[in-house]
């Protein structure tokens, strides 16, 4: 296999507003990178769409939307969807085609616009079946509250333990120029926000974000003709879950809802391709992909940046802080900006950033290697990506 | 020279679908509404009664063989009050739980109803483990929400 190397980075600001059309969104992200890698769209051999349910945009096979916004016309195309997983998907399809030798050089591109309809929750119901659990009505927000209930059971978690989570996020969302929500927020705060699922509240959630983000990816050999400090994808892992959340409960399950086994078969699959031998040592930056602040906790015991019962400790200490020994969510994160369609692209994006020192107000120092991570459907597809400096 | 405003065009998506149930859902469903009965299916390899029922096991690959009757009481495993209504979902608040219904080796969904609920009397009210019991609907047509449940 090729090495593969991140050539340019292209984000929007992030934003409730609805201002630009989806292909408009499209062809600014599509620009950005550009720019980012000082070339051309001529230089781009393939491009893969990263592109969430169609409902959110409201329009059926929206890829053929786009062809024109991302300079497709006349190459190859492939659209990835994966649902929250979709952007490391994605970008996991991009690294298979130039790690092939199929093609040099390949954009990964996608946008989204989640204000749009205003009935997120309602198109996102509709990933369930209609016949046993879509009139109950799960949607991503009550299947991560089931998660929080089990954690707290389990682990001992608090609310308050989850507010800590948000108002650390939301305090390095506001380094980031890009994210969506930038305000600081105490844990009163948080913790006397609205509730809408309990014990997921208003300030532990994610916004619906609107807006695109692209990456070009190109073989080793290439990096040379491409402006910034290279920065490698070192390492790719996925998994799945059973498509049933009740399966992961009682006392025949094999995988418990509170955890999620496959993101830590994802993670591990990526440090041993990366060649990690000690992954909380090498591994100086991670961005994990949680829409809700519990999910974060678990996430950050699941890729094993620390046993299970030291969890709620070290959040405590400080210690998953930007300025802590293990920094979680530096960008701050999916609770920062949730455009759906390229929020786990965004996370590779984060790292790669950070390992190419061009992350701005929330640089951490010495980041030779970093983590991305993507879950999509109901806590089911995961995601892995490690990015390095060297090859 | 003044800013044009910048505008939207409203849409709405309208479809109907007459969704297969397949012989397994449609048993399922026709028990439920003319007898009031739950029914599993058990996988002949790991033994486990599936609730929902479903045609084979995931775990094991194979065809399920039976089927099986499940209780009317159970555990609930996990649970969530919600607060927010949303367009086009139901009116909150209500309560939604995963249950362990006896018999059965899988939680299933559904509303568990006769709290008043508050933000502040949740944890007071239901938690991973209150027994609760199964109540049917007098009229039943063939649906999930021909049942929920409350406590026990
Ligand atoms: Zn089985």
């Amino acid at each position: 296999m090729r090495e593969v190397a991140i050539a340019g980075i292209g984000q929007t600001k992030y934003s409730g507003l609805t201002d630009q059309s989806y292909p408009e969104l499209v062809r600014a992200a599509t620009k950005t990178v550009l720019e980012d890698a000082e070339t051309t769209i001529d230089s781009v051999d393939a491009v893969v769409v990263s592109m969430a349910p169609d409902a959110i945009i409201g329009v059926s096979h929206g890829e053929r939307w786009i062809v024109d916004a991302c300079g497709a016309a006349g190459k190859p195309m492939m659209r990835v969807h994966t649902g929250g997983a979709t952007g490391i998907s994605a970008v996991q399809v991009a690294a298979y085609h130039v790690a092939s030798g199929m093609y040099d050089t390949v954009m990964v591109v996608g946008a989204d616009r989640v204000g749009e309809s205003g009935d997120a929750q309602t198109i996102l119901n509709r990933i369930w079946d209609p016949f046993y659990e879509r009139a109950m009505p799960l949607n991503t927000i009550t299947m991560l509250a089931f998660q929080a209930v089990r954690f707290m059971e389990k682990y001992g978690m608090t609310e308050e333990h989850m507010a800590a989570v948000s108002v650390k996020d939301h305090k390095n969302g506001c380094k980031n120029p890009y994210a969506h929500v930038q305000k600081e927020f105490t844990v009163e705060d948080v913790l006397g926000s609205r509730m809408i699922s309990w014990p997921i509240k208003l300030y532990d959630s994610c916004p619906s974000s609107s807006g695109g983000a692209a990456m070009i990816l190109t073989a080793g050999e290439n990096v040379g003709r491409f402006p910034h400090k290279p920065a490698y994808i070192r390492g790719l892992g996925h998994a799945s879950e059973t498509y049933w959340m009740g399966d992961r409960m009682g006392p025949k399950k094999e995988v418990d809802h509170a955890d999620s086994p496959a993101l830590t078969q994802a993670a591990y699959a990526a440090y041993k391709m990366a060649g990690i031998q000690d992954h909380r040592r090498e591994i100086q930056a991670w961005e994990l992909y949680a829409p809700f602040s519990n999910i974060e906790l678990h996430a950050i015991q699941d890729v094993g940046l620390c046993e299970p019962d030291e969890t709620l400790k070290l959040l405590e200490d400080g210690a998953f802080d930007i300025d802590g020994d293990r920094p979680v969510n530096p960008s701050g994160g999916v609770l920062c900006a949730n455009p759906i369609s390229v929020t786990a692209m965004v996370r590779v994006a984060e790292a790669a950033l950070q390992v190419q020192g061009r992350a701005g107000e929330h640089q951490i120092d010495g980041v030779k290697t970093a983590l991305a991570t993507g879950i999509g459907g109901d806590h089911q597809h995961f995601g892995a990506v490690v990015v390095g400096d060297g090859r | 020279m003044k800013q044009e405003s910048l505008t939207t065009l409203q849409e709405h998506w309208d479809i109907t679908y007459n969704h297969a149930l397949g012989e397994t859902g449609s048993h399922f469903y026709n028990a439920l509404r003319d007898e009031g009965k739950i029914l599993g299916r058990r996988c002949p390899a790991c033994e486990r009664v599936l609730l929902p029922p479903r045609p084979f096991c995931d775990r094991d690959f194979v065809d399920t063989t039976d089927w099986v009757e499940v209780g009317t009481e159970g555990r609930v495993e996990a649970f969530t009050v919600v607060f927010q209504s949303f367009r086009g979902l139901p009116e909150a608040p209500y309560c939604i739980a995963y249950v362990l219904l006896d018999g059965a080796d899988t939680a299933v969904l559904n509303y568990v109803r006769g709290i008043d609920w508050t933000p502040g009397n949740v944890p007071q009210n239901i938690g991973v483990g209150t027994r609760v019991k199964v109540a049917f609907a007098e009229e039943r047509e063939g649906r999930m929400t021909d049942f929920w449940f409350e406590k026990a």
